[in-house]
């Protein structure tokens, strides 16, 4: 008769290794082993360091890139943008001033920070990660607790390599059976958010699972764990599996040989215990599962593709969050989703912009050419996914039909380089926010769907379901 | 850099910003975080949705809460429910401090705003929809009418009127003993921080 055994999260866990102690406001110190920063939330967190003569704790540990401010088009320095080049001067100064690893501009590693952490195999299974930014997320596609935080965390993190942080529960996400052609990641994603609401995660770590996850690639579930903070959880994660060894295994940063075996066992160690218990539990059956476009102003006003766009009398309650969002969006409720004309195409974010989203939106254009009305532009996670994806030939597949290929970046995502919307295009986007004024135009209308779907809207001219086209 | 302070009570006048999920990029647009510094953040609050800005002219054909003179002065913020999804954007709460409010009440917040707003020492309390319904229709009614909280007792007068607002234990304890700024409390007894890493295999390049 020993103490009975109480199964354990893969959060509880990696909760547990990573405390250094409980502070006296209760909060629990949590050391974070991998700390990835940017240039646009670290310049003043870099400023709080030195006005306290402080150093980096574990510049080993830290690791840069540049992504949100970049341009994707032409990279002369200086840049004509004098405020990113400052900002980017900055982070540069402050690396080198610090003694901090960065994939600057001209690095071959270049790229968005949530896609070159994983490709890089600097994300790992049992890891704590944090990062200047809500989409670190991602990184638990990898088993890893990953937080999005804010500059003065950044800070934190610099100075000490932890956080002050509180408990988080668990939901578990099952996804079971099998998603039918045309149905992706991001329509699994996006259809969670839209059932459980845009705060319905606050409090609560994300875990994803169900034979749907397991048989997903690890570029799927990052687009899955990337928009857990849309859903109001600031983490997400998988657990570590087969899939996720195989994808580590010979990556720069993971260990090799004979490390590499005792690394798949402790991972292995870390996933959820069959018996772990959890605060609450959702299921999703894939098989009724279809593609999805936002209609609104936040990710979760989402409708299927051959749907209505709702109105008010749908609905007990909000209906003025409904109006108002149609009235942003100039829709009517009742009208079709499908048929919106669409004046851009963007493919890209931290969400998906991986080769595995190029290759598929290539496959729905290939032999096709983008409407006339539609400027469309492609822009690959990193520069790695970019030199790959020349290498099969997408670059060419992309042009030829009509799309702009551009450098790794954040770009249109949020708008922060010259890469926006102008005046109230509506643009259908591969990337995670339709919020109001997002792609850097006060007006511009955003419809997030799959990266397949936004190149069949690119040759359509509107909004068309990828299913008739592929 | 501000010192540590304790922060126990505010009291002021409230503006109301009605709406759920407003997220952190209406608050403080992209384009405003193009610089090296927080300054001046608080000129550009809500920007795209003011007098003056395109959307706003479009869209808006009540007078924005942050440009009606009624409000002017506030140091309470009244929200509704997920105020600063989104974005972990630091610039937001930043905006919103430099402008002058002291504590914001509402019916749920984002946790990484609540986060990014705690540790600049600005309180994010909550309340039910009901108190924060009544608030803003007291506010709306009587705009120079002030509301005094009580961080310690989680208590919001108005005249005569008491209203129940919360914050989590460990926040309202950061707050009050003035631990809200965690930077040199995670450095103390950096000791245990080399002990807990040097339990992490990965850290020790898998030697263990």
């Amino acid at each position: 008769m020993g103490v009975p055994h109480m199964g354990k999260t893969l959060l509880q866990k990696v909760w547990d290794l990573h405390t250094v102690r409980a502070l006296q406001t209760g909060q629990t110190q949590l050391f974070i082993g991998l700390h990835l920063i940017h240039e646009v939330t670290t310049p003043q967190a870099f400023d709080g360091l030195r006005v306290r003569d402080w150093r980096v704790a574990r510049p080993d540990r830290t690791f840069g890139t540049v992504d949100h401010i970049i341009p994707t088009r032409d990279r002369t320095r200086p840049f004509l943008d004098v405020l990113a080049e400052d900002m980017i001067g900055s982070l540069e100064r402050n690396c080198q001033e610090f003694g901090i690893r960065l994939a600057g501009l001209d690095d071959s590693r270049q790229g968005i920070v949530h896609v070159i952490g994983p490709e890089l195999g600097m994300t790992q299974p049992g890891m704590t990660i944090a990062c200047g930014d809500s989409h670190t997320s991602t990184h638990g596609a990898f088993g890893a607790v990953a937080f999005g935080i804010g500059t003065s965390q950044v800070r934190d993190v610099l100075a000490s390599q932890c956080l002050a942080m509180e408990p988080l529960k668990v939901r578990r996400i099952e996804v079971n059976g099998t998603l039918p052609p045309g149905v992706y990641a991001k329509d699994v994603v996006l259809t969670i958010i839209h059932r459980l609401g845009v705060s319905g995660g606050v409090g609560y770590a994300y875990e994803y699972a169900g034979d749907a996850i397991e048989r997903m690639s690890m570029d799927e579930r990052m687009t899955i764990c990337n928009m857990s903070i849309e859903g109001g959880a600031r983490v997400g994660y998988v657990n570590p599996d087969q899939t996720t060894f195989e994808y580590l295994k010979g990556r720069p940063f993971a260990p090799t040989a004979e490390a590499f075996d005792r690394a798949c066992a402790w991972w292995s160690s870390i996933a959820s215990d069959a018996d772990a218990e959890y605060d609450d539990a959702v299921v999703i059956r894939a098989e009724e599962l279809v593609p999805v476009v936002t209609w609104g102003v936040n990710p979760g006003q989402s409708v299927a593709v051959d749907g209505l766009i709702p109105s008010v009398q749908d609905v007990d309650g909000g209906g003025e969050a409904i109006n108002e969002a149609l009235d942003f969006m100039g829709l009517q409720g009742g009208q079709p989703i499908a048929g919106l004309r669409v004046d851009v195409a963007f493919i890209g974010s931290c969400t998906n912009s991986r080769l595995s989203d190029l290759r598929e939106a290539a496959r729905v254009v290939r032999g096709h050419h983008v409407a006339p009305h539609v400027k469309a532009l492609v822009v690959p996670g990193s520069a790695s996914i970019k030199r790959s994806a020349e290498q099969e030939g997408l670059d060419e597949v992309f042009r030829t039909a009509g799309f702009e290929w551009r450098e790794a970046g954040c770009s249109m995502c949020l708008g922060m380089n010259s890469d926006k919307l102008e005046g109230s295009q509506v643009c259908a986007a591969s990337s995670n926010r339709n919020f109001k004024g997002r792609q850097g135009s006060p007006t511009g209308r955003t419809l997030l769907m799959s990266p397949a779907m936004v190149a069949a809207a690119a040759v359509a001219g509107e909004v068309a379901d990828v299913r008739r086209l592929a | 850099m501000t010192e540590p302070r304790r922060i126990t009570s505010v009291e002021g006048t409230a503006l109301p910003m009605r709406g759920h999920d407003i997220d952190t990029d209406r608050i403080m647009p992209a384009r405003f975080l193009r610089a090296v510094t927080f300054e001046g953040l608080e000129q550009h609050l809500f920007e795209d949705e003011r007098r003056g800005s395109v959307a706003g002219d479009r869209s808006q054909a009540a007078l924005h809460p942050f440009d009606d003179a009624r409000f002017a002065g506030a140091s309470i913020l009244l929200v509704n429910r997920n105020f600063g999804c989104g974005s972990s954007r630091e610039h937001a709460p930043q905006g919103l401090r430099r402008f002058g409010f002291c504590a914001l009440i509402g019916e749920s917040f984002s946790e990484i705003f609540f986060g990014n707003a705690l540790i600049i020492g600005l309180p994010c309390l909550t309340a039910t929809p009901e108190t924060v319904a009544a608030l803003m229709e007291q506010v709306d009614a009587h705009p120079d009418v002030a509301l005094r909280i009580n961080l310690e007792t989680g208590v919001c007068e108005v005249g005569d009127v008491s209203h129940a607002v919360t914050l989590p234990p460990n926040a309202r304890d950061s707050l009050v003993t003035g631990a809200w700024d965690t930077t040199s409390l995670l450095l103390e007894r950096y000791e245990e921080v080399d002990a807990a890493a040097a339990r992490l295999p990965y850290v020790g390049g898998w030697s263990i």
